[in-house]
C-alpha cells in the first residue's frame, strides 16, 4: 500500500455517520455536531465494542432458552404438543421436504449461531490489534449485516402458522415461549452488527503504519 | 454534476480511507480501494424512478394488507389471515411483544419506509430541500433496516406447506400483492441514492448547498 493513503481519523477529519460529509473539528475530544445534517459526530462509534458484546452475551443467552423451550405448541383433538425449532425442522425432514428443512435450518440454527461467532470473532480480533484479512473481515462483517435479518423466518413462520391454524376443537396451534427469546436473539444481533463500528478493523493497521512512516 | 462535487474527497463508511472519486459514467459504481464499500453510484434518474417506484409499491402495499393472504379450509371449516391479522392472533395467544415485533417489520416499518421517501422524494424535486428531509431520510434508513419483508415471504411458504398436510391452503390476492413487492423494495434501494440527496438538503448551520461550492470547506488538499 501506497504512503499516500490514509484515514480520516488519521488527516484529523470525522465522516458524519448520517450524511458522510467530512469536517475538521477544531477539539479532538469534542467533534460537535454536522454542520449538513446536525447528527453527532464521532470518530468512532461510541463505546462500539463493549456496547457490542453486550449485545452478543444477551443474545447467546437468549439462544439457550430459544431452543429448548417450545416455538409451537399444537393441540390435537384436546391433546398439546411441544414443537421445538430443531424439532420443527425434523418434522418438515421427515414429512419429506427437505429443501425447506434445510432453508429453516439455515436461518433458524446457524445463521443465528453464525453471527454470534462472527461478532465474537470481530470483537476479539480487534481488541487483539490484528492487522491480518481486514478485507475479508469487513466482508465477513457485510455479511454478518446483509443475512442477519434471516434468522427472523422462524418467528414469521410461527406467526402465521398459529394465525391460519384456529380451528377449535378440531385442531389449534399456539405460540410457545420459546419464540419470544427466539425474537430477543434475532433483534439483540441485529442491534449487536448495528453497534459494531467496522472502522476499528482497520484501525490496527492505520496506526502500525503510522509508527512505521 | 458538478465535477468538483464528485472529485471533493470522502471518507469510506467502512475503513474511514479518505479518497477521491472520479466522475463516474452513467450507471457507473465506485469502490472504495482498500476494502470494496461502494461508496458512490451515478444514477441516470435518481430521483424520479424511485419515486415513480415508491408509488407503486405503496399501493400494492395497500392491497397487501387490506385483502387476505391466503385462505384454509378443512372438512367445511374455513379461515383467512392478513399480515396484520397474523401478528394480532399473536398478541392474543399471549405472546404480545413477539406480535408486536412482527407487526413492526411485516407492517410499520416497510409501511414507514414507503412514507418516508414518498416525503423526501417529494421534498427534494425543488432544490435546496428544506432541513427536515435530512431527518426523514435518516429514519427511511432505519425503517428500511427492520422491514422484513422478503423474510416474512418465505416463513408464510414454510406455514403453507406445513399446513398443506392438514388442510387445503389457497393463496390469496394479498399474496401476489407481497410478492410485487418482493420485486419493488430491492428495485427502490438500487435506484436510489442517498448521497444525491443529501447533496440537496439545506445545511443545519444555515449554509446551503449550491452546486458547484466546496462540499467540505473544511477539507484541505489530499497529499
Amino acid at each position: 500500500m501506497n504512503t499516500a493513503t490514509s484515514t480520516a481519523a488519521q488527516a484529523g477529519l470525522v465522516a458524519c455517520e448520517s450524511c458522510g460529509l467530512l469536517s475538521r473539528p477544531v477539539n479532538a475530544a469534542l467533534p460537535g455536531f454536522c454542520r449538513r445534517c446536525g447528527e453527532a459526530l464521532e470518530f468512532r462509534r461510541h463505546r462500539s465494542i463493549e456496547t457490542t458484546w453486550a449485545l452478543i452475551i444477551a443474545a447467546a443467552i437468549c439462544y439457550i432458552p430459544a431452543n429448548a423451550l417450545p416455538v409451537l405448541v399444537t393441540t390435537t383433538f384436546g391433546s398439546p404438543e411441544d414443537d421445538t425449532i430443531l424439532g420443527g425442522v425434523i418434522y418438515l425432514y421427515a414429512s419429506g421436504s427437505w429443501p425447506l428443512a434445510l432453508i429453516v435450518l439455515i436461518a433458524s440454527v446457524m445463521i443465528p449461531l453464525g453471527k454470534l461467532v462472527a461478532l465474537a470473532y470481530l470483537l476479539v480480533s480487534v481488541q487483539r490489534g490484528s492487522v491480518k484479512s481486514n478485507r475479508e473481515r469487513t466482508r465477513l462483517y457485510r455479511t454478518v449485516n446483509l443475512i442477519g435479518r434471516w434468522s427472523m423466518l422462524d418467528v414469521f413462520v410461527a406467526t402465521f402458522t398459529v394465525a391460519l391454524v384456529q380451528l377449535q376443537p378440531l385442531m389449534s396451534v399456539t405460540p410457545g415461549t420459546g419464540v419470544l427469546f427466539f425474537a430477543a436473539v434475532v433483534v439483540l444481533t441485529m442491534l449487536a452488527a448495528e453497534s459494531f463500528d467496522p472502522r476499528l478493523i482497520w484501525d490496527s493497521a492505520s496506526s502500525r503504519r503510522a509508527r512505521h512512516d | 454534476m458538478n465535477p468538483r462535487m464528485v472529485s471533493a474527497p470522502i471518507a469510506c463508511p467502512d475503513c474511514d480511507l479518505l479518497q477521491r472519486v472520479p466522475p463516474l459514467p452513467p450507471a457507473g459504481r465506485a469502490r472504495c480501494t482498500r476494502c470494496g464499500c461502494t461508496l458512490a453510484k451515478q444514477l441516470a434518474h435518481p430521483r424520479d424512478l424511485p419515486l415513480a417506484l415508491t408509488i407503486a409499491a405503496a399501493i400494492i402495499f395497500v392491497i397487501a394488507n387490506t385483502t387476505p393472504l391466503m385462505g384454509l379450509s378443512v372438512v367445511g371449516r374455513t379461515a383467512s389471515t392478513t399480515i396484520l391479522g397474523g401478528a394480532y392472533e399473536m398478541w392474543l395467544q399471549g405472546e404480545q411483544l413477539t406480535g408486536a415485533l412482527v407487526g413492526f417489520c411485516a407492517v410499520l416499518a416497510p409501511a414507514g419506509y414507503l412514507l418516508f421517501m414518498l416525503t423526501l422524494l417529494l421534498a427534494t424535486r425543488r432544490s435546496p430541500a428544506p432541513q427536515w428531509v435530512g431527518e426523514i431520510l435518516r429514519w427511511a434508513h432505519h425503517f428500511q433496516l427492520w422491514s422484513m419483508l422478503e423474510v416474512m415471504m418465505l416463513g408464510i411458504l414454510v406455514a403453507l406447506i406445513k399446513i398443506a398436510e392438514l388442510a387445503t391452503v389457497d393463496a390469496g390476492i394479498g399474496m401476489f400483492a407481497v410478492g410485487a413487492l418482493l420485486l419493488l423494495f430491492p428495485a427502490i434501494m438500487v435506484n436510489f441514492d442517498m448521497r444525491d440527496i443529501w447533496e440537496r438538503v439545506e445545511w443545519a448551520d444555515g449554509d446551503i448547498a449550491t452546486p458547484g461550492a466546496p462540499a467540505t470547506p473544511a477539507v484541505q488538499p489530499m497529499p
